[in-house]
């Protein structure tokens, strides 16, 4: 193991040189006490998966501080509703901490319902609404009651897992809203599972499924409305894109409603095409087949010469990785061989053993691969690699800036939709635009840490 | 979002919508970063830690470091002590700082968790201090969670030995780094000696290097936090702010503290400037004057483009009030002014200014959101929206300009570097100002009406 003064001994199973076997990376756990983790919590996880939700209400039950920080978190873009962009909390004081905050939460479900119309209110339960012990199962049953609507409870306590903790809340919340009474006729179309429309990826995607004449039914959760994901189980096929937060979904959905799921990524060339013929073959029909094929070969032909153009900036270029999940940093791991980029350094907060085996293979042997990394060792190893550019998301751009690294954001906010061929196109072009801006001259050419 | 706020006002007494405030352990964490070669750590859930540092990197476009407790559902149900004692432990040997600064979170308030006792029994190295504050994010703000850990550090740190060190002690306010900056220049230039608890400048808007260090140059050092106990008095800037921290001082070390608003404007800085001559018994030197003198040309210039024009402004406390008197001084009318952070101080602080202008017809209102604000902007318009980032929406719906000043900006570049205190931060301020107002006369007037010469 090299920088040994940058790493804590508990941390140390959790990073490994991809040379390293035996049983893998420590992966799928609490983070360490003290650790300076880049980390969210269950909260946040139930959050980011059910904002998307363009029509739905989320007020956050707990102090003002957890509906603060997720006002309009994400750069999820609606093509209608606006109403997710507010932040609703019943901004719970010392008085409701002791008493309890029963009451609080129930009139302000009466105050919304004064001014509004909802079809459904999502009510998230943040750390001490457990702790002093309101029910808020109770507090929901009784407004559903009264109002007609649905009010899904989403348990999330911050302390009670990871984010993926949260991703499972979100997801049984979900099952909980498009459960019908009765399982409705199959059409031909298809589900969306994990495109959250940042920066209008989701558009993009069903414009080429509609392209390859395949339906959509509902997005889940990009630009969805209440009506539309109530209309998820007539769907044949459920697509699953962010994999970490998806895949139990999709696996309920396929028990509860027989639908069958395929996972797919539309980041980079190599996967967009993948995953539309997959999507073709297994809706099984001839002429979408034909259809996706010709569409590829058209897209293809159109994007790899732009792209090309980008190639001779890039290649041999050195990456670093650290996203949320482990599905999107093995998708960036392909672009950046598309690209003639070596991929030196690669983390995720919450990547599966699974992710990781697959990505020790997609990497150079002397490659690091880190787990629920600390500001610290993504320093300490962007130095050691070389690395030319960071991937991340908001709290690691400052830090790659202050290395003198390049950047770019994958997450909330990314400044261009990176999905699909436009997605690789704007790809390349801003780390190309962050790897060789004027401003590296500037400051004197000191990124070559 | 824009057509759900209706226009019609309605009983809302429960519901908060669209917040102008935040919890107590951001402020703390805040505070924190602002002493040198310290580790905040944040005493709960990962997520809340994750979450300020978000929120300051946003704010800042500078790593914010902090740690956490990481609580699990174990630690929910038998307390945190263990976490933290490991905690403790593993900051120590990998990250190195010289001081934690511990604040709590709402679960660990919530459980009870005894963080002095927990701090006693934990191994601390040789020469290493651990303090801390006690930050429940459902009393207060931000704000509060500032000054509680300003106070925690005095508590723990500050002495007196019985000598005094001729040194004035400054608590800023909730400021940027940059408004640090311009309050430390203008003691300097005034010969004023002073510790200034905490300092941001230099941790949070820290020169690129091409290293990443995780304790900038910047920050009050331990030395100045014990040598606080042994000023000669205290000076609090922005009354709602600052007076918690002077206090404690007081009570401790028996440091007498006087407190002023925020330096914001002509009559503010004034007051800050004349505190420092009354201290240091200097006087006010030319460099001083001169910037004062440039001021008052620059509003005589331009009274006529600010003059009736009607302004809402939103954000922290002292910073509202502190933009309400410059607004003022523009011979604008702070119709509307907004602060999340509860205390009926507020109120009573936005009415005497008004009086003392003559100005009537205007709001104030402690523990509002920005929904309400909206609202009353749609019933009554105005013609300017001065706040953070988060106006942007009603500005858009309203198509009023939106100065943004304040916490947090986080769709905007270099404002933490520049003051909005003192006579060069109510230039900074008037041009702003002036800028948004002139610009939308530019755009809105008929092409014949389109001035050349403004």
């Amino acid at each position: 193991m090299k920088n040994d003064a940058a790493i804590l001994p508990e941390r140390a199973q959790s990073i490994r040189f991809s040379e390293c076997s035996g049983d893998g990376i420590k992966c799928e756990s609490a983070s360490v006490s003290g650790a300076v983790s880049q980390r969210a919590c269950v909260y946040c996880g139930a959050r980011v998966v059910l904002n998307p939700i363009t029509d739905a209400f989320h007020l956050v039950h707990g102090p003002i501080g957890c509906a603060s920080y997720t006002w309009d978190i994400r750069g999820s873009l609606s093509s209608d509703e606006e109403g997710y962009r507010n932040s609703y909390s019943t901004d719970l004081r010392e008085t409701d901490v002791i008493f309890g905050g029963e009451k609080k939460l129930v009139a302000a479900i009466d105050e919304i319902m004064a001014s509004h119309a909802p079809k459904v209110i999502f009510i998230y339960a943040t750390c001490i609404v457990g702790v002093i012990g309101d029910d808020i199962d109770a507090v929901c049953r009784n407004a559903e009651a009264k109002y007609g609507i649905r009010v899904i409870p989403v348990k999330s306590p911050g302390f009670s897992g990871t984010k993926k903790t949260g991703y499972k809340m979100a997801c049984n919340a979900i099952m909980s809203l498009i459960t019908p009474a009765v399982l409705p006729e199959k059409t031909c179309g298809v589900n969306i599972l994990g495109d959250f429309n940042l920066a209008g990826e989701m558009w993009i995607i069903k414009n080429y499924l509609r392209r390859i004449g395949v339906e959509v039914v509902a997005n889940i959760t990009g630009d969805a409305k209440v009506e539309d994901l109530k209309q998820a189980p007539s769907a044949q096929l459920n697509l699953v894109q962010c994999a970490g937060s998806m895949t139990y979904l999709a696996k309920q959905m396929e028990e509860a409603f027989l639908i069958p799921f395929i996972k797919v990524s539309f980041f980079g060339v190599t996967d967009t095409s993948d995953s539309l013929m997959r999507i073709a073959y297994a809706v099984g029909d001839k002429e979408v087949i034909q259809r996706a094929k010709a569409f590829i070969e058209e897209e293809k032909n159109r994007v790899i010469p732009l792209l090309n153009k980008y190639k001779k900036n890039l290649e041999g270029k050195k990456a670093a990785i650290y996203v949320g999940g482990g599905f999107k940093a093995i998708s960036l791991i392909r672009q950046f061989n598309e690209f003639g980029m070596n991929t030196v350094m690669v983390g995720t907060q919450t990547g599966s053993k699974d992710d990781y085996e697959v990505i020790s293979h997609l990497v150079d042997e002397d490659a690091v691969i880190l787990d629920d990394a600390n500001p610290a060792e993504l320093e300490a190893f962007m130095k050691e690699m070389g690395a030319d550019i960071l991937v991340g998301g908001v709290k690691e751009r400052p830090l790659a800036y202050k290395l003198g690294v390049a950047f770019c954001d994958h997450n909330h906010e990314r400044k261009h939709p990176l999905a699909g061929y436009e997605g690789t196109l704007n790809f390349a072009s801003e780390i190309n635009l962050s790897m060789n801006s004027p401003v590296w001259e500037i400051i004197g050419g000191i990124n070559n840490v | 979002m824009l057509e759900l706020t209706p226009k019609k006002l309605s009983d809302r007494s429960t519901l908060r919508i669209n917040p102008i405030k935040t919890c107590q352990p951001v402020g703390a964490m805040y505070a924190a970063l602002g002493v040198h070669q310290c580790m905040p750590h944040s005493h709960g859930s990962q997520g809340c830690c994750s979450f300020h540092r978000m929120f300051l990197t946003r704010h800042f476009k500078d790593p914010a470091i902090a740690s956490s407790s990481s609580f699990t559902e174990g630690a929910s149900v038998f307390g945190g002590g263990s976490n933290l004692k490991t905690a403790i432990k593993n900051i120590f040997d990998i990250y190195d700082p010289e001081i934690i600064a511990v604040h709590t979170t709402c679960l660990s308030e919530t459980i009870g968790d005894d963080l002095s006792g927990y701090i006693q029994d934990a191994k601390v190295p040789e020469g290493k201090l651990v303090v801390h504050t006690n930050t429940p994010s459902y009393v207060g703000s931000h704000i509060t969670g500032y000054y509680n850990m300003i106070s925690g550090f005095i508590k723990y740190l500050s002495e007196s030995t019985g000598e005094k060190n001729g040194k004035l002690a400054l608590f800023p306010g909730f400021v940027n780094p940059g408004d640090m900056r311009e309050m430390k220049r203008l003691m300097k230039l005034m010969g004023t000696e002073f510790i200034m608890l905490p300092d941001t400048s230099g941790v949070l808007d820290a020169p690129m290097t091409g290293n990443y260090t995780m304790y900038p140059k910047g920050g009050t050092t331990i030395a100045d936090i014990r040598d606080l106990g042994n000023c000669e008095m205290s000076l609090g800037l922005g009354e709602l702010t600052s007076e918690f921290a002077a206090d404690t001082l007081e009570k401790k070390c028996k440091v007498p503290y006087k407190t002023l608003p925020l330096p914001i404007g002509v009559e503010n800085t004034d007051a800050f400037i004349m505190a420092l001559n009354q201290f240091s018994k200097n006087e006010v030197p030319y460099e001083i004057e001169e910037e004062r003198g440039q001021l008052m040309d620059i509003l005589l210039d331009s009274h006529q483009y600010t003059h009736n024009k009607t302004v809402a402004i939103f954000g922290d406390p002292d910073t509202v009030l502190g933009m309400a008197q410059i607004a003022l001084e523009m011979g604008m009318i702070p119709k509307y002014m907004v602060t999340g952070t509860p205390g009926a101080a507020f109120d009573r602080k936005a009415a005497a200014l008004l009086e003392k202008f003559g100005v009537e017809g205007c709001t104030a209102k402690q523990a509002g959101d920005l929904f309400e604000l909206h609202q009353w902007i749609k019933n009554d318009p105005v013609d300017l929206l001065i706040g953070g980032t988060h106006g942007k929406q009603v500005a858009r719906a309203e198509d009023i300009p939106l100065v943004r000043v304040g916490f947090p900006i986080i769709d905007r570049y270099v404002h933490s570097y520049l003051p909005i205190v003192g006579y060069k931060g109510a230039i900074r301020l008037a041009e702003l100002i002036l800028n948004a107002l002139m610009d939308r006369q530019d755009r809105d007037c008929e092409d014949e009406d389109l001035e050349m010469v403004m």
